[in-house]
């Protein structure tokens, strides 16, 4: 049960939200200008890296909802799985591995990021703009991580659930006005 | 140097936030809806959560702008903030904050580490539900604007006097108006 008296039926982010709609508001748009916004990274690629930092922060509902949503971006169910375990070897480019780099920096720390670092998503072409918003998607998602799991939000089991958010994150992205999804197990 | 083209003498976040003013708006708007209000936490005690997290999160630019907007706030008293983020629970924090403070800590750390025990403490201290509520989100949050400002390998002074002036305009004005001018 969540730390706080959340709308029942409201799962993960999606109570939280609507438990403090003012301060959900800028959350919102920053994540709809960061995530569907304009970027030469595309939604596909910036979903990736929110699911991968999910992942490396355990967040298990982050995790499965964008997962869910990358999948349906990159309209292949295999790719996501390749990238957490391991995504030298996934079937994506170099520069986008490099970028995952500094995106796993950003998970443990602002400081873990090196010069070295840039430097290799620049030479597989990575321009400025790419890389602030991986470090920007990033920190977001480490923010979000902890918003989920600090107020123990109610994680669903059903993956029907995450498919639903999911086709709501495409179609509508994050600052749709429809009413959340209400869902019972 | 920053490790992208921000314009030049432009520290900390001012300097992405001008890179890329898309993501700035909603940013500001965000540190405005969290810390600049009095509702529950007042403007002091948020800051001091804000300014606690850089600190844990070994953010120079963070924790010296928080920490002087802080200061702003609780009536200029400097070593009273200074105590609060170095060593909470010696401090002079109402047992409130302490217990306040020791969630952010744990959600610093990791989502999952906030347990029921210290959800209990907070509420035995008088803690509200919207109290709880912004803790965490103010302390997820600072884990965010810290990874940025840090991972981004922005310019961070040592310059007291700049965060003075930059504490000073923002403990007045909020987060929403133009940066005052600063000479780095």
């Amino acid at each position: 049960m969540a730390h706080i008296p959340i709308r029942e039926g409201l799962a993960g982010i999606t109570g939280l939200l609507e438990y403090r709609l003012d301060s959900a508001k800028p959350i919102r748009e920053l994540t709809q200008t960061l995530m569907r916004g304009d970027s030469p990274l595309s939604f596909a690629e910036r979903e990736l890296i929110a699911t991968y930092v999910s992942f490396l922060n355990e967040c298990t509902f982050c995790t499965k909802a964008h997962e869910a949503t990358a999948q349906v971006l990159f309209e292949d169910d295999t790719i996501i799985d390749s990238v957490k375990w391991n995504f030298n070897k996934a079937p994506i480019s170099d520069k986008l591995k490099s970028l995952l780099i500094i995106a796993q920096k950003i998970q443990q720390s602002g400081k873990s990021v090196t010069v070295n670092d840039i430097e290799l998503s620049k030479n597989f072409g990575a321009t400025d703009i790419e890389i602030h918003d991986t470090v920007l998607i990033s920190s977001l998602f480490c923010l979000y991580n902890r918003y989920v799991d600090g107020l123990a939000s109610w994680t669903p089991e059903d993956d029907g659930f995450y498919k639903k958010l999911a086709e709501r994150l495409v179609s509508q992205g994050y600052t749709g006005t429809t009413e959340p999804i209400v869902h019972s197990e | 140097m920053s490790y992208i083209s921000v314009p030049e003498g432009q520290p900390g976040i001012r300097g992405l936030m001008m890179f890329r003013p898309e993501t700035a708006k909603a940013l500001n708007l965000l540190v405005e809806e969290l810390l600049q209000i009095d509702n529950g936490l007042s403007k002091g005690e948020r800051e001091i959560i804000a300014t606690y997290i850089s600190t844990l999160n070994d953010c120079l630019y963070c924790r010296s702008v928080h920490g002087a907007i802080a200061k702003y706030h609780c009536e200029g008293d400097e070593k009273f903030v200074l105590d609060a983020v170095t060593a909470p629970e010696n401090s002079q924090l109402s047992a409130k904050m302490k217990s306040l403070l020791a969630i952010a800590k744990e959600v610093q750390k990791h989502g999952q580490n906030v347990k029921q025990s210290h959800i209990d403490e907070a509420r035995n201290n008088g803690a509200t539900d919207l109290e709880l509520h912004d803790t965490v989100l103010i302390a997820a949050a600072f884990c965010m604007f810290n990874r940025y400002v840090d991972g981004l390998g922005t310019i961070q002074p040592t310059d007291k006097s700049i965060y003075d002036s930059i504490g000073k305009q923002r403990s007045e004005e909020g987060y929403l108006t133009k940066p005052v001018v600063i000479k780095l």
